[in-house]
Order: C-alpha cells, then sequence, then structure tokens
C-alpha cells in the first residue's frame, strides 16, 4: 500500500515538473490595488486613453464606473466619446476588418481578459502586469515590437512613449534535457530611450490599469466577498443551532 | 379505496381540514409512509448525509435555473453575451450564476460519495437492486444534463469540448458519422446544437432526472435503507410491527439532515463568494472567451468530474487494445483448463473470445476508447449481480477488501487528475493501469468478493447513543 502511495506520488512529481518548466515566471501584481479606489479610476482613464481606440470592452457599461467612484458626470466628461450614452457598453469604432488587416488578428475585447488569461502560472492579473512590462524592440516585426510574455504578439508597445523604448538579452544556454539542443534564454532588457515616466512610476500606473482590468472582469468581486463573510458567519450559527436542536432530539435515541 | 371517514365531533379546524384532505387525497397517508412513520436504521454515520443534500442540490440547480433561463438566450451569436448580461446587469444575476455553476461541481461531489457509501456498506444488495438501479440511471442523466449544461455559456471549452465529446460518437462503426449530425444538427457544433442541447438541458433531461429520483425514493421507502452495518432491522421488530433499530425519519432524521444541509452550505457557498471559479476547475479559464471555431484551444480538457471516464477515453490505445486481447485470451484459456462449467460453456467461452479479440483488432482503437468510457458508466448497474460476497458491509468483510477499496479510490482520483492534465507518455502509461485496475475490479469482483474470512455479523446495528 505505502509503495503504491509512493511511486504514485513520484509520478505525480515527474509529470507537475514536466509542466513547470513549460510556463514563463509571472510578476506578482499588487492585489491590494484592486480596493484602492483611486488607482482603479487611474486605471480607467489608462484604459479608455489607451486602450479602447483598438480594444472593447463590450459587456461593460460605462455608468458602471460609478462602482468606482466616478459620478455619472465625470464620467460623460472625462471618460466619454462624444457620441456615446452613459448607459453604453464600451464599444469600439474601429472595424473589425481593418483591424485583422493591420495587426494580424483582431484585438480581443478587454472585458473579461482578467479572468480568461488566469492560468496555473498565475492569476489572470499577474499574466497583464508581467505582459504590459515586457515590450521590447523588435526589428524583426512588422510593428518593431515584440513581447516576452506573449512571443510574436500583434500588438505594438502603445504605452512605449511612457515607459521608453528596450531592448532584450538573451543568452545561449545548454538544454538540460537534450545535450544537442540550446535554449535562447531570456536576460533581462536593456533601456535604449527614456519614457516619460521612471520605471517605478510606469510598473505603478501598469498595476493600476490591471487593477481596472481586474476590476471590470467581475465589477462585484469585492461586494461577492463582503457578502460571503455575512452569510458564513449566519450559517456558522445556524450550525450550531441545528447542531443543538440535532442533539436535542437524539438524547432520547437509545 | 379508503373509507370516507367523519372528523371526530370536537375537532378542531385543522383536524376538519385535514380529515377533508384525506378523504380526498392520501396526504396523511403520503407524509406517515415516507416521514413520519418510515424507520430507518438509527446507526447512519456521517456517509448519509449525502443523499438529502443530493436532493438539496437538485432543488438548487431547478431553481436557479429558472432565474437563468429568464435571461439566457439560447443562440449562438448573443449565449455568451446574455451571460455576461446576467452576471452585470441582472440584479443578483452573478449569485444566481455562481449558485448554478458551483451546484453542477457539487451535484457531483455529492453524488460521488453518495454511490460510494452505497459500495462500501453494500446498498445494492438484496433486495435494494433496483434503489441501486435507478441511482446509476440517475448518474448517467446528471452526466447527460451536465454535458449539455457546460454548452450553454457558448465559451471556447464549452464550443471545443462539446466538439470533441461529440466526435467520440462518430467513432461508433457503421452509424457513427450520421448519429454525430444527428446530435449536432449540423456538421460542425453550431446554433442548432446550441437550441437542441437548451431544450434538452431545460426540458427534457430534468424530467427524466426528477421521475428517476422519485423511483429512486418509492423503491428505497418500499424496502427501507441499508446502514453501515449491513443489517437488515426489519427483521427484529416489536410487538407494533415496528424496526427494534429503526426511528421514525421525521422527526429523527429530519434534524440530523438539516445539521447535514448547514454544514453542506457554509463549503458551498465558501466556493460561490470566495472562490466562484474553484481555480479554474468549476468554471474553466477559457470559458471566459467567446466560442470561436477558427481558433482550437491548446488543452481540451471536460470539467473535473468528467475527466476519470476521459482518462480512461485517452488510455484505450493500440497497446491497450493488445493487452486487452492477451488479457481475454488467457481468461478463456484458464476458463477452458480450471473452469467449473461443462465442457460445451467453456467452448462456447473459448469461440466468444476468439471473436472479441477479432473484433478487438478490427475497429479501431478510438472506438474501443468510447466502448471503454461508456461500459466504465454503465458497468455500475451490473454491480448487485457481480458482488457475491456473503456479507454486505465493508465492516464485515476480509482486511484487504479495505485496501482494495482504497486502490480503487486513488486510481480513480488518479485518472481524474490525469484527464485534466495534457496528454504524456507517463500519464498514459498510470492512466492504462488504472483503467485495468477500474475493469478488473468490477468483472473479477465474483471471484474476489467471496474470498478471505468473513467477520461475524451482529444481530443488532452497533449504536452508541449520543
Amino acid at each position: 500500500m505505502k509503495k503504491i502511495l509512493a511511486s504514485l506520488l513520484a509520478v505525480f512529481a515527474l509529470m507537475s515538473g514536466a509542466h513547470a518548466n513549460t510556463a514563463m515566471v509571472l510578476d506578482r501584481f499588487p492585489q491590494e490595488r484592486v480596493s484602492d479606489l483611486a488607482a482603479l479610476q487611474n486605471g480607467a482613464r489608462l484604459f479608455v486613453n489607451y486602450c479602447l481606440n483598438c480594444h472593447a470592452a463590450a459587456y461593460m457599461r460605462y455608468n458602471r464606473l460609478r462602482d468606482i467612484g466616478l459620478t455619472e458626470k465625470q464620467i460623460k466628461e472625462n471618460l466619454l466619446f462624444a457620441t456615446d450614452k452613459v448607459g453604453d457598453t464600451m464599444k469600439v469604432s474601429m472595424d473589425a476588418k481593418d483591424a485583422k488587416a493591420w495587426f494580424g488578428a483582431t484585438p480581443p475585447d478587454l472585458t473579461l481578459v482578467a479572468r480568461s488569461r488566469a492560468s496555473h502560472a498565475g492569476t489572470g492579473a499577474d499574466y497583464l502586469y508581467t505582459y504590459l512590462r515586457s515590450f521590447y524592440r523588435d526589428d524583426a516585426r512588422l510593428t518593431g515590437w515584440n513581447n516576452i510574455v506573449f512571443p510574436n504578439v500583434g500588438m505594438p508597445h502603445v504605452l512605449w512613449e511612457l515607459q521608453g523604448q528596450r531592448a532584450a538579452k538573451f543568452v545561449e544556454e545548454q538544454d538540460p534535457h537534450d545535450p544537442a539542443k540550446k535554449i535562447h534564454k531570456f536576460a533581462g532588457f536593456e533601456q535604449l530611450t527614456d519614457g516619460k515616466l521612471k520605471p517605478q512610476e510606469f510598473d505603478s500606473e501598469m498595476a493600476d490599469l490591471v487593477a481596472y482590468l481586474q476590476w471590470m472582469g467581475e465589477p462585484i468581486q469585492g461586494q461577492r466577498v463582503r457578502i460571503g463573510v455575512g452569510v458564513l458567519i449566519f450559517l456558522s450559527i445556524f450550525f450550531v443551532i441545528a447542531w443543538r436542536l440535532n442533539a436535542a432530539f437524539w438524547k432520547d435515541v437509545k | 379505496m379508503a373509507e370516507f371517514k367523519e372528523a371526530p365531533a370536537g375537532a378542531s379546524a385543522g383536524a376538519k381540514l385535514m380529515n377533508w384532505v384525506d378523504n380526498r387525497f392520501p396526504a396523511t397517508k403520503l407524509w406517515n409512509e415516507h416521514a413520519a412513520e418510515y424507520y430507518a436504521p438509527k446507526n447512519f454515520n456521517f456517509w448519509y448525509f449525502f443523499g438529502s443534500l443530493a436532493l438539496l442540490v437538485l432543488v438548487i440547480q431547478i431553481v436557479t435555473g429558472i432565474f437563468l433561463v429568464m435571461n439566457y438566450k439560447p443562440d449562438a451569436a448573443t449565449a455568451f453575451a446574455s451571460v455576461e448580461y446576467i452576471m452585470r446587469d441582472v440584479p443578483w444575476g452573478w449569485l444566481v450564476r455562481y449558485m448554478h455553476s458551483t451546484g453542477a461541481s457539487a451535484f457531483f461531489v455529492v453524488v460521488y460519495l453518495h454511490m460510494y457509501r452505497g459500495l462500501i456498506y453494500g446498498s445494492y444488495r438484496t433486495p435494494r437492486e433496483l434503489v441501486w438501479v435507478f441511482g446509476c440511471l440517475i448518474f448517467l442523466c446528471l452526466m447527460a444534463e451536465a454535458f449539455m449544461g457546460y454548452l450553454l455559456p457558448w465559451g471556447q471549452m464549452s464550443y471545443w469540448g462539446a466538439q470533441v465529446i461529440i466526435n467520440l460518437f462518430a467513432a461508433i462503426p457503421f452509424i457513427g458519422p450520421d448519429l454525430a449530425i444527428l446530435i449536432r444538427g449540423d456538421y460542425v457544433v453550431g446554433d442548432a446544437t446550441l437550441n437542441r442541447f437548451f431544450a434538452l438541458h431545460v426540458i427534457a433531461v430534468p424530467l427524466v432526472l426528477l421521475g428517476l429520483v422519485v423511483a429512486h425514493l418509492i423503491a428505497l421507502h418500499e424496502v427501507g435503507s441499508n446502514n453501515p452495518d449491513g443489517v437488515e432491522i426489519k427483521a427484529k421488530k416489536d410487538a407494533k410491527g415496528r424496526p427494534l433499530d429503526g426511528i421514525p425519519f421525521h422527526p429523527y432524521y429530519t434534524v440530523h439532515d438539516i445539521m447535514g444541509v448547514a454544514g453542506f452550505l457554509i463549503v458551498f457557498t465558501a466556493v460561490i463568494f470566495f472562490a466562484p471559479e474553484a481555480g479554474g476547475y468549476f468554471l474553466e479559464y477559457n470559458n471566459f472567451i467567446p466560442a470561436d471555431p477558427f481558433q482550437t484551444p491548446l488543452h481540451i480538457a471536460p470539467v473535473w468530474y468528467f475527466t476519470p471516464f476521459y482518462s480512461m477515453l485517452r488510455a484505450t490505445t493500440d497497446d491497450l487494445v493488445n493487452v486487452l486481447c492477451v488479457i481475454v485470451g488467457l481468461a478463456a484459456v484458464l476458463n477452458l483448463l480450471k473452469g467449473r462449467g461443462t465442457i460445451q460453456a467453456k467452448v462456447v467461452a473459448l469461440v466468444a473470445a476468439v471473436i472479441g479479440i477479432f473484433l478487438l483488432k478490427t475497429f479501431d482503437a478510438k472506438f474501443w476508447g468510447v466502448v471503454v468510457m461508456g461500459g466504465a458508466v454503465v458497468i455500475l448497474v451490473f454491480l448487485p449481480w457481480l458482488d457475491h460476497s456473503p456479507v454486505k458491509s465493508i465492516r464485515y468483510r476480509p482486511a484487504f477488501v479495505k485496501y482494495l477499496y482504497a486502490v480503487f479510490v486513488l486510481f480513480f482520483v488518479v485518472l481524474g487528475y490525469l484527464g485534466i492534465q495534457a496528454p504524456s507518455v507517463v500519464g498514459t502509461r498510470v492512466a492504462q493501469v488504472g483503467t485495468i485496475f477500474y475493469f478488473g475490479f468490477f468483472l473479477l469482483m465474483p471471484w474476489w468478493s467471496q474470498l478471505g474470512t468473513f467477520k461475524k455479523v451482529p444481530d443488532r446495528v452497533t449504536f452508541e447513543s449520543h
């Protein structure tokens, strides 16, 4: 029995090891930003200014932004395109066919991107936070940009003015599993030109943007957890009552 | 037909009303037969919560399902958006949807534990064969219900999962391709598929499911519940004909089950409110991307509750078919040399084995994979006739049986785990061993269930008062 267990455990270890190699290590998104209204509002501003030109968020209504502390007036004046109504969803005016011709693929809808990009390597927010900070100059690409997390991505580095231009350094390394092979391994970025923001400032802006994307994926997520605490407290009390009630009935059963 | 009864002279208004009803509908009779005078063994343990919990989850699924249908649109162009509309714009829609999606997984957790209880305490043995058979049919319905419901959100996993599973039917010889078209209503999964799956998920299968649940309960209440000792409580009755070890279901087990419900709801709501995706196992991450017929996801895995069976399907490669041929051949030869039957029966078995091997090698391994996957579910139905043990409960069986059940559970969990993972060489080998063990467990049961020394079953149930 123990032998069976041990060998099964060994098999599990082998299989999970094989998986760990393929996943890229993601930076951890500062989770506390999702409950920070100022960060969410800044993220919404960045999203509308930089992302919403190409990417839609077709399930997200503008007036839902009231949930992160904005008034309808603020939304109308700062975040809405002239033709949109405050009850509309965040559509994009770019034609899907044009987009496909320009970028090779239609830019995906971003409403749920923080949920769909989750994996066993990290949350969707971790992925997005790493992805947005992993662009580098690559002349081999049509757009002139490439990305470490999403190799050969169709999207150019839209935020390059903020971050500045960077190059990626690679080293050739021996493949530990196959002596005949070399691995092209990423070994850090090199700043080519300065951006408007310092690196820490850029990281902070991206954290705000990702916080917004995370919130937009499920706007009730904060409320959900708060209600959940109340529900669990109620059920715990109910369980104690049910337990004592049961004991009271069963004490006669011999 | 019952006699018409007059209410006693000084009866209260309530008693008069009840008398009026009982003369026209057997309300009191039904209540007594199924609750107040339904005698259940008093020694139920933790495992006996899961039957009533399955009923609770069924009710949750039906009620939340009704509210979801009010806003869901079964149309390939709008289905995904309508689910997001429920999640965002419908008041409390997110809660109803999470209850339904978590409820689907909870249903399988509860039902797997309920079935395992039946397995270890021999609850399928005489006279409860039909209780078990109805239960197996419920399980089958539940799988169909879950599979078709999973298509409705119209995400990438919904789409491609359905595509993969429906293509399995195409592997059936002769009728397969036409059958697959009949199921899809189209050459690929599309709007027609979504519409018929919606109809089946919302109307057809729930109707059958409810009918089977009623049959399951009627059969159970006819023969009475088994218990952890596997002792028939009806064998020892008091002067009034009540089982000595039985207690009325109401109020004793109603209060008991309310406690179980409270415990279950704590876990259930913790998932709903704190981890509704359950780490990508209850709501798969890829399913937050709308279905795209032109983009196949890198790794298509069914939801966790199907993966043990899916794993067996994937494990059925040409290698495994060859192993099966050898096993069938050896079994026939062994029967010829050592078997107890007549010489005619032995020859018939040998001929059947030769035909079996011929068929195994004739049809594609993919087809046998489908047979293995279906067979793994269907074989459960035959459990009452496979078990030849002189006792019911695991408590009085030889010690090796406990280890055998432990390994069985372990393999079931490992098969489930492997079904979630992408295929690998080691994984496939382990799954093949697991598949052979799973079928060996059931098919050799007539032999191993008689082995060893059995403990003496007591006359009365073992019970310590609270």
